[in-house]
């Protein structure tokens, strides 16, 4: 019996996390239906369900999806490059760690997306506003994590390179860098987290561009079901980017 | 005994060769905040080519100081140390080392961890998968090369650490209580392969350990160290018939060779230990093995 159960079959965990959402959306239908929740405020689970070939149809959302998706790309395209390449210029520069390290902490947890207006004045009402914005709230998790998991590199393996003589290049690229990946990692995520948030935020705000504007003009017409349905694409975005990380973490880990 | 009929490889090795590795009057000092600690006190030795030395001393008597140095991972001492009559100022090509703690690269497997040194020193592909997987196969890890360190045993990644440094063909080996965290069965049989491995390649090599049954289970030379600061107690030969398997230790005179290194050791542990005791917020109460 016990045995059975440690050993449970690969489709299993998918399986039961599906069951639970349609499970959790079960009792928000039957809270909205017997009043509990008001139907004004939330839409029916099963409305939003019927919404999506609407939205779909009517919304052009599949180029509003592609629209959202590039600039979530593209944020998180920088956020890495420069992320990673701060946190190990910080890392080198120790000085340069100790004089920035707490405000950079202090960054990340400032509420960037209320700048817009600056971003506005500087780039104007366009992707390059929406990219930045999201690019520069993102950032401060990816260069933190990277400071971490390069000071968390275990002294012994740091000798080992020197015992065989690696070049400082080799002792940051076969040593230093494979080991912090994980934690780097961890600040990626982080980082695209912060910067889909603010792409759809801006989005919404400046009435410009993919989903976020979507939402804004779907809430304006109070459409509730199709909002809920245009961030059920949010949702897809934000997965389809965690699944890439994961192939692109598990293959850079292969190279080193 | 069947075993003394077998060639003493002492007796093979001359006594006038000179030394491959050479300490000179090492002193070091560590300054620390309620003043300093002398780890190594004119300790001085040589190894010769194909020799077994062991180090043993109690803990904190400057074993892992005297690791580092050789393996050129420290400076700041006064003396020399020289291999093959060239003063070291720094890592040393000829040496390779195998750490005290667990040092697998947990990213790579078994054939790349091993294959390291030759992936550096830019051996093609084929031929650095051929050599890995003989030094693999000579810790008996075959059918191991594509499982990952987190998936083998402390005693299989310990020899994937060996694997890797014996890999990169080090003149001189050298280990600092490669086997320390093992439990005893694993040690001996370890401590077998061990003596395989440097029998068949004549591997010079410098062994640190605390554990007196491995030092007289595997060295030709025993150089017992006094607790601090760290000096040469004694330097004793081990002649037992050469080649050893683990079996050994139940043999006679190697119960004679513990006991006497044991007598000399006893003193030095129980000094270090009544200093502990009476100094307990010393510094040198440090986890083992940091450099
Ligand atoms: N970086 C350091 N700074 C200050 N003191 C040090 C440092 N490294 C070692 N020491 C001191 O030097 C002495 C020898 O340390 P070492 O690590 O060489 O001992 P050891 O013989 O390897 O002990 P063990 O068997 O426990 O590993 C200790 O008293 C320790 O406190
Ligand atoms: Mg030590």
């Amino acid at each position: 019996m016990s045995t059975a159960r440690l050993i449970a079959p690969r489709w299993l965990p998918p399986m039961v996390g599906l069951a639970s959402v349609v499970a959790l959306l079960a009792v928000v239908e039957l809270l909205i239906r017997v009043g509990l929740i008001n139907r004004f405020i939330v839409p029916l689970p099963s409305e939003v369900a019927t919404s999506f070939a609407r939205v779909i149809a009517e919304e052009g959302i599949f180029q509003r999806f592609l629209q959202t998706a590039w600039e979530c790309f593209a944020a998180s395209i920088l956020l890495a490059t420069f992320g990673i390449t701060i946190g190990v210029v910080m890392h080198r520069l120790p000085l340069l760690r100790r004089a920035c390290e707490t405000w950079v902490a202090a960054f990340a947890s400032a509420p960037l997306v209320l700048a817009y207006p600056l971003f506005l004045v500087l780039f104007g009402r366009s992707t390059t506003t929406i990219i930045m914005l999201a690019f520069l709230s993102g950032l401060p998790p990816v260069i933190l994590k990277t400071l971490e998991g390069l000071s968390a590199t275990r002294r012994v393996l740091i000798n080992v390179g020197k015992s065989f003589k690696l070049t400082p290049a080799q002792q940051f690229w076969k040593i230093l860098l494979p080991s912090a990946l994980p934690t780097i990692f961890v600040g990626i995520r982080l980082g695209m987290i912060f910067a889909l948030i603010n792409v759809v935020g801006v989005e919404f705000l400046i009435n410009f561009g993919g989903l976020g504007q979507l939402i804004n003009e779907l809430a304006e017409r109070y459409d509730l079901p199709g909002v809920y349905a245009a961030i059920c694409f949010v949702i897809l975005v934000s997965v389809i980017f965690f699944v890439v990380t994961e192939r692109a973490e598990r293959w850079l880990r292969s190279a080193a | 005994m069947a075993t003394v009929s077998t060639s003493n490889r002492l007796a093979s090795v001359p006594t006038t060769e000179p030394a491959i590795l050479v300490v000179d009057d090492l002193v070091m000092r560590f300054v620390t905040a309620d003043g300093g600690v002398t780890a190594l006190d004119h300790v001085s030795f040589g190894v010769k080519p194909g020799e077994f030395l062991a180090v043993i001393g109690p803990s904190g008597c400057g074993k892992s100081t005297l690791f580092n140095i050789v393996g050129g991972l420290l400076g700041g001492y006064a003396g020399a140390v020289t291999v093959g009559g060239e003063t070291i100022s720094g890592p040393h090509a000829s040496i390779g080392m195998v750490f005290q703690e667990e040092s697998t690269f947990p990213w790579r497997n078994v054939l790349d961890n091993v294959g390291f040194p030759l992936e550096i020193s830019g051996v093609p592909k084929r031929e650095r998968i051929e050599r890995a997987r003989h030094f693999i196969s000579m810790v008996g890890l075959d059918g191991f090369e594509k499982r990952y360190p987190s998936e083998l045993s402390g005693g299989m990644r310990q020899r994937v650490s060996m694997a890797r440094t014996l890999a990169s063909e080090p003149k001189i080996l050298l280990m600092d209580e490669p086997f320390a965290a093992l439990d005893e069965q694993t040690r001996l049989l370890l401590g077998d392969k061990v003596l395989q491995i440097q029998q068949q390649l004549e591997q010079t090599t410098l062994l640190i350990t605390h554990n007196i049954t491995e030092a007289v289970q595997l060295a030709d030379r025993i150089l017992v160290m006094t607790y601090r600061p760290g000096r040469v107690k004694r330097i004793v030969d081990i002649n037992l018939p050469r080649p050893r398997t683990s079996e050994i230790v139940s043999s006679e005179p190697f119960g004679r060779y513990v006991a006497q290194i044991w007598n000399d050791l006893r003193e030095e542990a129980s000094r270090g230990l009544s200093d502990a005791e009476t100094r307990p917020l010393r510094t040198h109460d440090k986890p083992q093995g940091q450099p």
